[in-house]
């Protein structure tokens, strides 16, 4: 069995890294980027995706095969992502859809209240739902409960590179909600984060910035790629448990002459 | 309402020369390593003494821009609609008293202009009237933008200050977007400028743009002309406007301008010139007290300029531009004020691209 292989939303998939499409100085170099991550679900803000005049047809410079993740970045309620999710599957884009509702211009958190009520609303619809979240254990349990195909905590701020500043929330939902597939979106800045959040049992991350934003988006990819299925190895090989100090075999029960 | 009144009032006397005077590159140093500003940081930033770092300023302003729209800038273009005004502001182009041929478009003559602009390949657009109680009611400004959205897929409008129904009535209509110039933020200083008519009441200005916010506008851009009054000053008062807002209405997007004063009719001179140095050092402080915020730079500015703001925390531009009523069908009409960039939209888009930049034509979609 290949270790990055999974399915999701009715779809079989060969990666267990998420690409993002905002902020690329050149749409055009997203077909390499996804090939040096070797990703094949990719998404795309509706409110961007443009078919006539100047604006370059994002749609163009995805891989026919990719699975498409269109989110409703933009929408600041429940009923505006609800919309956005349908001109979305009115313009032929599927029925996967990244729910994001954000209501904060400053740090861009999601409102995990309204981000629940297009859940309910969207998956009844027949989406594939994936929403962007707080990591909150009672909003994710109310998220499955909804009809979530996956809920996707944020590891920090979006674009804020700052890493997995939840981590123990994340570990809840890792560990109290084993049967939804946890995928951690929005604040990886480096693959060494991307890593530990495999490492923890996340089925999948979500980059974006930190791959747009780097020198070379095409090799930062590809170390991704590396990373993801690095943290997805440790993951499933048992990792051995964290000690502060060096520890004796034995030191209290070492008296049983078992040894 | 009014907490951006009761937030200027702070500054009532407040002695800017003592606070400037008082500072040190060491002050300025201290500012550039905090993660997040307070307005006194913001003007610290803005003081004769930080232009010593300005290099230094540059450099974290283009990092935070880049975290945070990415290389992008958004592009549109103004329709002018109507320039019969009742305002005489002593440096507008469009003022009462200034005698040339007034227009004022038909809604078929918005559709043509509509089409003509929608053909440079743009989706974004601003709609601008003049003030008049008969010529550019809020009904016709909404009829234009049910017009207008046949075109484009996000519409905004720079039109005099409404009460907070009537903007509704305006997002009901359409429009997702809203830029209010207070032009002149020192009460004292704004009076003369604004002798007669309705804009004459600062405070039913100033307060425009939160009533905008209470009636849920989406994105809500604001500025001082520069030229008008010490920019120093200005831009700080702009910067709390803003922060201001943000923090009240955390789901609105508050995004300011820096326009500068230019040549148009009636030939006013700007009171108190804006150099290009100073320019730039108000958008990089501006971008690093407020990392989130858009920043738009007109073509009030010379290419040369404006190719190169766009390193510095500059967000969206206008393109293509023409500031006269029917301009775009009939290019003989005057302008309120005279362009300093004149390339056309692929020009423009061409020179992002060189440059590194994605041209973003299409940022949202009204729904």
């Amino acid at each position: 069995m290949n270790i990055n292989h999974w399915e999701i939303g009715g779809k079989k998939l060969r990666s267990r890294l998420i690409i993002g499409t905002g902020k690329y100085a050149d749409q055009s170099i997203l077909p390499q980027v996804m090939q040096a991550a070797q990703a094949d679900v990719v998404t795309v803000a509706v409110r961007r995706i443009g078919t006539s005049g100047l604006q370059e047809n994002i749609m163009e410079y995805i891989p026919k095969n990719a699975v498409l993740m269109p989110n409703t970045s933009g929408a600041r309620n429940a009923e505006e992502a609800v919309r956005i999710a349908r001109l979305a599957r009115a313009a032929g884009c599927g029925d996967w859809i990244k729910v994001e509702v954000i209501g904060d211009a400053r740090y861009l958190l999601p409102d995990n209240q309204e981000t629940i009520k297009a859940t309910q609303i969207l998956a009844a619809e027949g989406f594939r739902v994936f929403p962007y979240m707080n990591p909150d254990l009672y909003s994710a349990r109310a998220l499955v409960a909804a009809g979530a195909t996956a809920v996707m905590p944020l590891g920090a701020p979006i674009g804020s590179n700052r890493g997995l500043q939840t981590r123990e929330m994340i570990r809840i939902l890792l560990s109290e909600l084993p049967t939804i597939p946890i995928i951690v979106d929005a604040g990886i800045g480096r693959p060494s984060e991307a890593a530990e959040a495999m490492e923890m049992g996340a089925a999948a991350v979500m980059v974006n910035t930190a791959i747009a934003s780097a020198g070379d988006p095409v090799k930062m990819a590809e170390a991704f790629a590396y990373a993801v299925a690095a943290g997805r190895l440790a993951y499933l090989s048992g990792l051995g448990k964290q000690q502060d100090a060096a520890v004796a075999s034995s030191p209290l029960t070492g008296f049983l002459g078992r040894d | 309402m009014s907490g951006i009144k009761e937030l200027l009032r702070h500054y009532d006397g407040f002695d800017f020369d003592a606070f400037f005077n008082n500072l040190t590159l060491k002050d300025v140093d201290r500012v550039l390593a905090k993660d997040r500003l307070v307005p006194e940081d913001y003007l610290t930033l803005l003081s004769p003494v930080a232009v010593g770092r300005l290099e230094e300023m540059a450099q974290r302003a283009q990092a935070d821009t880049i975290k945070h729209f990415g290389r992008t800038i958004q592009l549109f273009a103004p329709i002018y609609v109507s320039n019969y005004c009742i305002n005489t502001c002593v440096y507008c182009g469009f003022n009462h008293d200034n005698e040339f041929a007034r227009r004022h478009l038909s809604l078929d003559e918005v559709d043509k202009e509509a089409r003509v602009i929608s053909q440079m390949g743009l989706k974004h657009i601003l709609l601008l009237t003049g003030e008049h109680p008969t010529k550019s009611t809020v009904h016709y400004m909404g009829d234009c933008v049910r017009v207008l959205k046949r075109y484009f897929s996000c519409i905004s409008v720079e039109v005099y200050a409404l009460t907070e129904a009537e903007y509704r009535q305006l997002i009901e209509a359409g429009v997702d977007g809203m830029t209010m110039y207070q032009e002149v933020y020192q009460k004292d200083l704004y009076r003369p400028l604004h002798p007669s008519g309705p804009k004459k009441d600062y405070l039913f200005r100033l307060d425009a743009p939160e009533r905008a916010c209470q009636a849920g506008m989406r994105t809500v851009t604001l500025g001082a002309l520069l030229g008008l009054a010490p920019w120093r000053q200005e831009s700080f008062f702009t910067g709390l406007h803003a922060a201001y807002l943000q923090s009240r209405y955390p789901a609105a997007d508050i995004q300011v301008a820096p326009p500068r004063l230019r040549p148009c009719h009636g030939g006013f001179q700007a009171i108190s010139p804006v150099s290009d140095a100073d320019l730039v050092q108000y958008i990089l402080a501006y971008r690093i007290f407020m990392p989130h915020s858009g920043i738009t730079v007109s073509t009030r500015e010379r290419s040369e300029l404006r190719d190169q703001l766009i390193r510095l925390g500059v967000t969206r531009m206008s393109a293509g531009v023409s500031t006269a009523v029917g301009g775009y069908s009939d290019k003989k009409e005057e302008g309120q004020f005279e362009l300093a960039d004149e390339r056309g939209v692929e020009e423009i888009r061409m020179m992002l691209k060189n440059n590194g930049y994605q041209p973003v034509f299409q940022d949202w979609h009204y729904l």
